[in-house]
């Protein structure tokens, strides 16, 4: 395996594998994507409870697992930096921490809209809702961090730390707040437990999902190449580059 | 104490230790501020809330927990400071010891010199909030054992921001999210006193935490010194 990755440590070839992949993640993400809406906005059942408004499920549960999965992806990106040295993968921090915080931020966006017509408030103290908003906290701290450096290899190191800090107090912080909630509240029935699903619903939600997890890769992989020129801006084979761009 | 180049660990333990509590004392203010931080905070609650004695008493371990928590973060900033500047920070790393054991002397001074002094002025301020005289035993423990966690996991953000110029701010946006779990913890304990019922499990959880911060965020100060030292 790692006489496969071995080219991959290198800039120059890293930067051209994302530039020959973003092209089918872009297009599997948009197709996917147009079916998964289209299919579970206008065709799939609506909830025999909620109605309608159960759609917006559609795009609250992709983006909430994929702001979790992201945290993960960067944190085993910052484990990897840290264990073999390899700068790419502070690049692939700086690359994910923004999406990751504009993931975490759709699925609090559309919780609080999901809630209010079904609970009848935007925001309750739940024990997710409230591990949600420490996630975002957490890449906020990640993004701002690696702004503060003016060094660009500082400031991957930095918020690899820090990523790796956070992602093993992630958990502690899930099962306090998760302990603290029903100290606090008593033995509610939890408000988002989800109802078994029937099929018809679960498959344009799959669908949509896969969307969604295509979407990520693509800005990720765009993102991704930026911080690479940005952070070999002094090389021949950026220069060379800019130069073929510019004719 | 020291018999030609060679330091037994526990004697660089204690000389990193007494050095920093001896250039702390010899400027007080920096000791006393983050205490005098914490008492105006918390004298501001009751002036916002009201004086009514059952509301502060509900309310109480949360004002003790998170003026405790800004206290401790007023001061982080210094944990570290003079050293960078100085270059006594640099050398304490290229030095042949391990780095364990003065970064752990240095929390540890820290911790005296801010966590202790928290601990003692609690009592005074939990009975000006009427806190039922019940939750001062455990108004104590879950100081004593969770204000060395905020200094521990505290002062990997500092040592992130040292070298920063404007580090104080990214300090606080960095290291709060990740003082959540002691601060429910604590404040379920000092809860649950008041009541009456045991509170010995959270206490548990928070020594457990305590245990976790002591033996593993050495390691993450010392990745974060060698960053910011570059």
């Amino acid at each position: 395996m790692w006489k496969w990755l071995h080219p991959y440590a290198n800039p120059e070839t890293t930067y051209h594998l994302s530039d020959r992949v973003i092209p089918w993640f872009g297009w599997l993400s948009g197709s996917l994507l147009t079916i998964g809406l289209v299919w579970a906005l206008l065709f799939a059942p609506a909830d025999y409870q909620q109605g309608d408004s159960f759609r917006i499920f559609y795009l609250h549960v992709p983006a909430a697992s994929l702001s979790m999965g992201i945290y993960l992806g960067m944190a085993i990106a910052a484990l990897c930096g840290m264990v073999w040295q390899l700068k790419l993968s502070d690049a692939a921090v700086a690359a994910l921490a923004p999406v990751g915080a504009v993931f975490t931020a759709i699925a609090l966006f559309t919780g609080a809209a999901w809630g209010k017509p079904m609970w009848g408030t935007w925001w309750v103290w739940d024990a997710r809702l409230t591990s949600e908003l420490v996630l975002l906290f957490l890449y906020l701290g990640v993004i701002a961090i690696n702004n503060a450096f003016e060094d660009k290899q500082m400031a991957g190191k930095a918020a690899s730390i820090i990523a790796l800090v956070g992602v093993i107090n992630l958990p502690i912080i899930k099962y306090s707040v998760e302990w603290w909630n029903t100290l606090h509240q008593g033995a509610t029935v939890s408000k988002l437990g989800k109802p078994a699903m029937s099929l018809e619903m679960f498959w344009p939600f799959v669908v949509c999902f896969l969307g969604f997890a295509f979407f990520v890769a693509t800005v990720t992989c765009i993102r991704f190449k930026t911080e690479i020129l940005l952070r070999n801006s002094s090389r021949p084979w950026v220069k060379n580059l800019m130069l073929e761009q510019a004719e | 104490m020291e018999q030609g180049n060679v330091l037994s660990y526990f004697n660089l333990f204690k000389l990193v230790l007494s050095r920093d509590l001896k250039i702390a004392l010899r400027h007080r203010d920096d000791v006393l501020n983050p205490l005098l931080f914490f008492i105006i905070i918390i004298t501001l609650f009751p002036l916002g809330i009201g004086p009514e004695p059952q509301t502060l008493a509900k309310i109480a371990p949360g004002i003790i927990w998170v003026s405790a928590l800004l206290a401790t973060l007023l001061s982080l900033d210094r944990m570290f400071k003079s050293d960078y500047q100085d270059g006594a920070l640099e050398q304490l790393l290229l030095s042949p010891y391990p780095s364990f054991i003065w970064v752990l002397a240095k929390v540890i001074a820290h911790w005296i010199l801010t966590g202790i002094p928290l601990i003692i002025i609690a009592p005074v301020l939990a009975a000006m909030l009427n806190l039922p005289a019940e939750s001062f035993l455990a108004t104590f423990w879950t100081l004593l054992l969770g204000t060395p966690v905020l200094s521990f996991i505290g002062a990997i953000g500092a040592a992130l921001t040292v070298g920063l110029k404007k580090g104080g701010v990214l300090l606080s946006l960095i290291i709060l999210p990740l003082y959540i779990p002691v601060l429910i913890f604590a404040t379920s304990a000092i809860d649950a006193a008041s009541y009456g019922l045991p509170y010995g499990g959270q206490l548990a959880i928070i020594g457990a935490l305590l245990v976790g911060a002591l033996t593993l965020t050495p390691f993450a100060i010392t990745s974060a010194l060698k960053v910011s030292t570059n």
